[in-house]
């Protein structure tokens, strides 16, 4: 029991992060209906930036973490004004590639220029440093950190969607475009609004992995980008609460597989039974006919 | 108050609208008719917006918005029920009316228009709290000529609002169109459902083929044997 406890709470911390980046891609999908391949680097610059201000600038974490946040903003708004926008009415594939170039270029590029070695995140200090034991189970404050602020940033999120003036705007083009424009809806800048809260999620995701695991690499995204896109997937592509769900599902069975013995096989076992889930429920867990999108 | 000149419009190869002239005065009914494919559709989304022509102009009370956004021209007063009705299936019946106000700030004067809507459409005061994807489709069109309401427009554009209704309804709605003109509001009407619109509108314009065939008042064409022989079953 003990043990289960303990990988369910290490599967929430994992499941967080995994959550965060798959909010992005359904959010993005949802607006524009495209895999944003770039998505998974932007959590990689994410952690690199929280890195770069931990490190050489001295910051704390929080103020680490705000500057991540707003960082991936900036990037993910630019990639689509520069990269996505002029092909808004070519064929989706033509998109599709685009946002895989755009993937390896950051991906190449982060090489380049900080080199393809791991880096090391300085260990946290004081409170952050702490752990304590609850009825038997493990618990570190970065954990409990992770969850907060991943928790503080859906709330986030389900207020900026449901009750701003922007958020309604966001789910009104993502249900139909033509519509939104008659209600005078500015659907380039709506886009702009979504790209930019996607990435920021995927900054804190970053940076927040890089606090939980110690070392980051320029191709640290590409397999948690996968899971979480699978994650949205499963969760129901499109669907907010379905990319929660979905994340947090997924790392919880990952870190349950590990803990029992089986993490050879872990990601096998995850992508087995997502798998699964598809073919019972092939518009994922939350999916359904008038599923709410954005 | 509202015009197009002399508007071109293609969709790749294909030449949708050949050159069509029309107005529409302040406080008329106009009705633009015509068969399947003519082109009545692309010219309204063109004039909202939507399309862009590829020459011509769009003039909206007095300024050319040729090449002005969709936004800018509800800014200007312009609202559209688009044909198949477009409502955000995913939402409630109220966030699509308050969508329709997107661009207002007048808390107070959207709460008025809110309750004017009610009065035009009862139904969709109990339905408020309902997804407009369940409504039925009479009550999906109320819902669209609601929310373009909601944007208190000068000029209200309907593109074929009684399509799929069951007669019954179809009255309905034709008296509510004639109580929005008398509150006000111009209206620019495509319908095939000729001989009603015609009834209704001050003046009608006949498309066929992209092009303009016939203009005249409503009464003028309800006699006109060309019309009655094409558009109203020969009667
Ligand atoms: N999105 C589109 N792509 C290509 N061609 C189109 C498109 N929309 C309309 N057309 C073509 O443009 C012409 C005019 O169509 P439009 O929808 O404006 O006609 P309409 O008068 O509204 O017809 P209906 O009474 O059937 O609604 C038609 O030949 C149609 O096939
Ligand atoms: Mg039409």
């Amino acid at each position: 029991m003990d043990v289960f406890l303990q990988q369910l709470i290490n599967g929430l911390s994992l499941g967080s992060i995994y959550a965060l980046v798959a909010l992005g891609y359904t959010m993005v999908y949802g607006i524009i209906k495209l895999i944003n391949f770039a998505h998974c680097d932007l959590y990689m610059v994410g952690a690199y930036i929280g890195y770069l201000c931990m490190t050489h600038a001295g910051l704390g974490f929080f103020p680490s973490l705000l500057l991540s946040m707003a960082g991936c903003m900036l990037l993910g708004v630019l990639i689509e004004k520069i990269a996505y926008k002029p092909l808004r009415n070519a064929p989706r594939i033509s998109l599709l590639i685009t946002a895989i170039g755009m993937s390896l270029l950051l991906e190449y590029g982060m090489m380049f220029f900080f080199s393809p070695n791991v880096r090391t995140y300085p260990p946290m200090t004081g409170l952050m440093a702490r752990s304590f034991t609850v009825g038997g189970v493990l618990l570190s404050m970065q954990q409990v950190v992770i969850w907060l602020i991943t928790l503080a940033l859906m709330l986030l999120l389900q207020y900026l969607v449901h009750r701003t003036r922007a958020g309604r705007a966001m789910r009104a083009v993502s249900l139909d475009k033509d519509a939104a424009r008659l209600m005078g809806i500015d659907i380039d800048a709506t886009i702009s609004y979504t790209f930019a809260i996607g990435s920021a999620l995927a900054g804190a995701a970053g940076m927040l992995v890089g606090v939980y695991y110690n070392t980051i690499n320029p191709l640290m995204g590409v397999l948690p980008g996968l899971k979480a896109f699978v994650a949205a997937v499963v969760g129901g592509i499109g669907i907010i609460p379905g990319a929660m769900a979905g994340g947090y599902l997924i790392g919880i069975v990952e870190v349950l597989v590990s803990g029992y013995g089986f993490s050879m096989y872990r990601d096998a076992i995850v992508f087995a039974l997502l798998i699964l889930i598809l073919i019972v429920r092939p518009a994922g867990l939350l999916g359904k006919h008038e599923g709410e999108k954005v | 108050m509202f015009e197009l000149r002399d508007l071109h419009v293609h969709y790749d190869m294909i030449h949708a609208v050949k050159g069509i002239s029309l107005r529409v005065e302040q406080g008329e009914v106009v009705a633009l008719i015509g068969a399947n494919g003519a082109g009545k559709s692309t010219s309204l989304r063109t004039a909202a917006g939507l399309k862009k022509p590829t020459s011509g102009q769009v003039l909206l009370r007095g300024e050319d918005v040729t090449a002005a956004t969709a936004q800018k021209r509800v800014a200007l007063g312009l609202s559209l029920v688009p044909e198949g009705r477009h409502v955000f299936t995913g939402m409630t019946v109220r966030e699509n009316l308050e969508l329709g106000a997107y661009l207002r700030r007048d808390s107070a004067g959207i709460a008025q228009d809110l309750e004017g809507v009610f009065a035009y459409f009862p139904i969709l005061k109990s339905r408020q709290r309902q997804a407009a994807g369940t409504l039925s489709g009479g009550e999906q069109q109320m819902l669209a000529m609601g929310r373009a309401l909601m944007s208190r427009p000068e000029i209200l554009l309907l593109d074929e609002p009684s399509m799929g209704l069951s007669p019954l309804l179809v009255g309905e709605i034709f008296d509510i169109i004639a109580k929005i003109s008398k509150a006000g509001t111009t209206i620019l009407l495509v319908e095939q459902n000729a001989m009603k619109a015609l009834r209704l509108a001050d003046r009608a314009y006949v498309m066929e083929n992209g092009r303009i065939a016939a203009t005249g008042t409503g009464a003028d064409m309800l006699d006109s044997e060309e019309v009655k022989k094409s558009y109203l079953g020969g009667a």
